[in-house]
């Protein structure tokens, strides 16, 4: 079987976004793709399916929650918001991601000089 | 409960993300073709940027954990599915393990019932039985009940013991109660203080017998069982206070014991206080079943060791008589065995329960290797559904839980029916099984017996389904596709399994059909042994007792027994008419004592054996059938003349005096205190336990007696011989005759002779019905088995059979090539079912008599047997395979 759509980076990694995205705004499916992809500047291969799973995962988490409502486009949308217990968990993430980060850096840091 | 609430919402949640996939795609595709694109490029584009939908959706659920059991929903409907597809398949294979399932349900709830369900008192663990043996005692205590407990030895135990936390002593017995009805004689047990305290078990209504109620010549007392206090007093529970006559004596009913209780397994109607006369106690007297309650902590050992030390204390506390030594009993060598109440009242059961679930569970293991047989055939029929499956990326452990769940499914249904048919097979067990089966009337199906079908059941589903499972759905299924709809030769490894489990079922049914055929030849040999009477149907029984009360002058009672002969012979078609204290294999205890011969010395410190003793009427032998080796019997004129006289078996003859004829004419007495008595015959040996037990030495004494005990014989068993025994109209003449003497003597225990003795064989026939039907299943699934191998491996290998016919073989030559196939199976099977069923019916070795557990002759007849019935099964495909036309199996495809 093949396991769960390319998540890119690592686990998790998306999730994480999608909760700094959402910390700003609440935000539907689509327009949640096109910020990731605006943000990043294309440097990430998201396939746009797969946040779709990554949104249910944060959904049965209850890091986010869902309701439909009309967008100012005027089109029938999902839309997506942070909860309490999603900005503790981004923050506890973006903090234990960037130390890892920070360690990767340090290590390739040392192996280059 | 949140995972719950969004199980059921999931639905919901699935729409919901569907919709969200389709806006998103149409919101890209608006957005592609705002850009310039036209709507068909648009929409491509947008699908392939998003990427595989379905498995997106397929991601998404995931996410949510139901994966497992959507699959699980999906492999159940699609297995139901496939069972209703196949109606003859999905038949046989339920109605095998359906009946399967069904008989180890109903021998299991009677194992569950009877061997481990706990006893039906509060506390039940801590109770015990005073089980004690000695060995120095032979005769009188027997292996099964060992040596009983005398009163004097209960009060010792009850006021020096320290480990118990309270203790008594019980005696089963009948009474004649007058008053109500007709007069009824009706079981009782007598108990002594303590005893009801330690079984703990609250009565109904009123109270149990206090202290007080167990002071001699105190306020005569009786408590009623739940039955007699329905049957005679409508469970009115005014009662207590009333007063019944008991043996002609007036007791007030003081309370009433709940339904189901029992002491032990015994039966009762009335429950008397013993009200021992503790000065006039002697040593003697062992005919009491002691009962105690262990002290919370105590140990079986420590009790053990408590007991053994009030021994000597007993000894020196009572006596039997002046001048004599109570120490004299060391020699019997009495040893306490306490062992748990429960163990006492399963007694030799056990063993025979543990056989029956034995080779039940052999056949349900048949019945599955049938079933996976089937299975096997139809998992290589569907090799090409699981090939294109497993090519279209299923997992092979997907397609292995789905064939699993397919015949758990058939496993669970087949179980459901079982139950249905367990339900019968209970009603059925209770209707043959032996009418002395401990706890009968507790067999029920309960929880226990349900939860251990459903795993059963969830077992052999397991199984037969893990068989074809992994020989089909392993990596290789691919290979399928290329060969697929070919018919050609079979491969030797496709036919492996299918080969082991016929040679298994061939193996486990020689076993069973051995253990059945040993019990044939001990049903065999026990009716071969002359049991000591003829023709037991045309022998009617009944048994009178005359208490004190009723008439207390010795001689009267005899007369009285004698007028009741003389009217019972007089009935038409009646031969003759007896009386004797008990007949041999009634149950009824019996008395034992030591016998000295006048021509024998003696040493001071040795201890003669006990023998069985019995009272007898003249016409005795006669009536009975009972054989005279030597001599003669006696006569009513010796009889009121009080003549020494008495008779022995051949046994005892031979053991004393070398023949039968030498007995003749020699004396005998009980004591030195005793006089002396002529032995005038010599009678054959007389099975008084049951054949299968060996034949007391036995003396015979007159009805009436020179002695200062029991001069006469009250409670007797009366036997007369009549082509019309057991007949209404007869039994109704024979209550005439007995009440135109005696207007107030009950009858009770009426029942032919045959009665008695094929009670006293049930065990065995127990056994052997069991066996027998086991051995039949087994044999029919066998034969099954087989046949559905040589017939399967027949029609997958006409092609190969239609070119060698096509080469020149003869139609002989392709029936010996099947038949080989199909002995060569059975051969396997019988060789190994032998050496199997020579380590396995070692353990059935008690159940044996007159057969060795390793009997040659049994192992060879049901060794050929198997393999005869084998190439039968394996001669009407062999034969098919013989007419197969070459062209048309050549063309067959």
């Amino acid at each position: 079987m093949k396991k769960t759509a390319q998540r890119d980076l690592f686990p998790g990694a998306l999730e994480m976004m999608i909760l700094r995205m959402l910390k700003r705004q609440p935000l539907h499916g689509y327009a949640l793709v096109q910020q990731i992809k605006r943000t990043s500047q294309d440097l990430l291969q998201i396939e746009e399916g797969s946040l779709y799973p990554a949104l249910q995962r944060l959904l049965k988490a209850e890091l986010v929650k869902a309701e439909w409502a009309v967008s100012s486009t005027n089109r029938r949308v999902r839309i997506y918001k942070l909860t309490a217990a999603g900005a503790k968990h981004l923050e506890r993430e973006v903090s234990s991601f960037e130390r890892m980060l920070e360690g990767i850096t340090r290590v390739l840091a040392q192996g280059e000089s | 409960m949140n995972w719950l609430k969004q199980l059921f919402l999931r639905r919901q949640l699935y729409e919901d993300l569907d919709q969200e996939i389709v806006l998103h795609l149409e919101e890209r595709t608006e957005e592609l073709v705002a850009s310039g694109m036209t709507a068909k490029e648009a929409a491509a584009v947008a699908r392939r940027e998003f990427g595989n939908a379905q498995l997106v959706k397929e991601t998404a659920r995931e996410a949510w954990g139901w994966r497992w059991l959507e699959d699980l929903f999906a492999d159940l409907s699609f297995g139901l599915r496939m069972l209703r597809k196949n109606p003859g398949f999905t038949a046989v294979g339920l109605l095998t393990i359906a009946i399967g399932i069904g008989a180890n349900g109903a021998v299991f709830s009677v194992v569950n019932s009877v061997l481990l369900k706990p006893l039906n008192y509060p506390k039940a663990e801590e109770l015990v039985a005073l089980h004690q043996t000695a060995p120095g005692a032979a005769g009188l205590a027997d292996f099964e009940n060992g040596l009983l407990l005398s009163p004097s030895m209960y009060f010792t135990y009850a006021e020096q013991n320290r480990t118990f936390q309270s203790l008594g002593v019980w005696i089963k017995g009948t009474a004649n109660v007058t008053g109500l009805a007709e007069p009824e004689q009706v079981r009782t047990v007598d108990v002594s203080d303590g005893l009801l305290q330690a079984l703990g078990t609250p009565p109904e209504v009123g109270r149990w017998f206090s202290a007080a109620d167990q002071i001699p010549r105190g306020p005569e007392t009786v408590m009623l069982s739940y039955g007699y206090w329905q049957r005679r007093f409508g469970g009115d529970r005014a009662v207590i206070g009333r007063i019944i006559t008991v043996d002609s004596r007036p007791r007030g009913i003081v309370g009433v014991m709940p339904k189901g209780f029992q002491f032990n397994d015994a039966d009762f109607d009335l429950v008397r206080p013993l009200a021992f006369e503790r000065g006039k106690l002697i040593l003697a007297g062992f005919g009491f079943h002691g009962i105690a309650r262990l002290k919370p902590g105590t140990t079986i050992a420590k009790a053990d060791s408590d007991i053994t030390r009030m021994l000597p204390i007993w000894m020196d506390s009572w006596s039997n008589g002046p001048g004599l030594d109570g120490h004299f009993y060391e020699r019997w060598r009495i040893t306490p065995m306490i062992r748990p109440l429960k163990e006492e009242v399963i007694g030799n059961v056990g063993e025979l329960l543990w056989v029956v679930m034995g080779t039940i569970g052999l056949v349900m293991l048949i019945a599955c290797a049938n079933v996976a047989n089937l299975m096997l055939v139809r998992v290589e029929a569907r090799q090409q559904e699981l090939a294109v499956r497993s090519a279209l990326g299923a997992s092979w452990t997907r397609i292995v839980r789905g064939l699993l769940v397919e015949s758990m499914v058939l496993g669970l249904i087949g179980g459901v029916i079982g139950v249905g048919l367990a339900c019968a097979g209970v009603r059925f067990l209770l209707a043959i099984g032996p009418a002395n089966l401990p706890r009968l009337d507790e067999i029920s199906i309960d929880g226990r017996t349900l939860g251990f079908t459903l795993v059963l059941s969830v077992l052999s589903g397991l199984l037969f389904g893990l068989i074809p499972a992994l020989k089909y759905a392993g990596p290789r299924t691919s290979l399928a596709l290329g060969s697929a709809g070919r018919t050609i030769s079979a491969s030797r490894e496709r036919h492996r399994a299918r080969n082991l489990l016929v040679v298994g079922q061939v193996a486990m049914a020689l076993v069973l059909l051995v253990s059945a055929g040993l019990m044939i030849r001990t049903f065999d040999a026990l009716r071969m042994v002359e049991p000591g009477f003829t023709d037991p149907q045309h022998l009617q029984l009944m048994r009178i007792s005359i208490p004190d009360t009723l008439i207390q002058e010795p001689e009267r009672v005899t007369r009285t027994q004698n007028a009741m002969i003389d009217k019972l012979s007089a009935i038409p078609g009646v031969k003759s008419a007896a009386f004797i204290s008990e007949m041999p294999m009634e149950g009824f205890d019996s008395a034992w004592n030591e016998m000295f011969a006048e021509d024998k010395v003696y040493s001071a410190g040795s201890i003669a054996p006990l023998r069985l003793f019995k009272d007898i009427s003249p016409g005795f032998l006669q009536t009975a059938g009972t054989r005279l080796v030597a001599g003669r019997e006696m006569n009513w004129n010796e009889v009121y003349a009080l003549r020494p006289v008495v008779m022995v078996s051949e046994n005892l003859a031979r053991e004393m005096w070398g023949t039968p004829s030498a007995a003749i004419g020699k004396h005998l007495r009980e004591s030195s205190s005793m006089p002396w008595n002529e032995v005038i015959g010599v009678v054959q040996d007389v099975y008084e336990n049951g054949v299968q037990e060996k034949a007391p030495e036995t003396v015979y004494w007159p009805a009436l007696i020179q002695n200062r005990y029991a001069p006469a014989a009250r409670t007797v068993t009366f036997l007369i011989r009549s082509d019309r025994a057991g007949t209404e109209g007869f039994l109704n003449e024979v209550r005439q005759a007995v009440w135109s003497v005696n207007p107030n003597l009950p009858l009770a225990s009426v029942r032919t002779m045959q009665e008695v003795y094929d009670k006293s064989g049930a065990r065995t026939s127990f056994t052997l019905v069991m066996l027998g039907i086991a051995g039949a299943m087994a044999l029919t699934l066998g034969i099954i088995g087989i046949y559905g191998v040589i017939s399967y491996t027949v029609s997958r290998r006409q092609r190969e059979i239609g070119i060698r016919l096509a080469l020149g073989a003869q139609g002989g030559d392709v029936l010996q090539m099947v038949l080989t196939h199909g002995a060569k199976l059975a051969l396997v099977g019988v060789t190994i079912g032998i050496g199997a069923a020579f380590g396995l019916t070692r353990l059935m070795a008690n159940l044996l008599f007159g057969v060795k557990p390793h009997d040659p002759l049994t192992f060879a007849t049901v060794a050929a047997l198997l393999i005869f019935v084998a190439l039968l099964a394996c001669y009407i495909p062999a034969r098919r395979a013989m007419l197969v036309d070459p062209m048309v199996a050549l063309r067959y495809e």
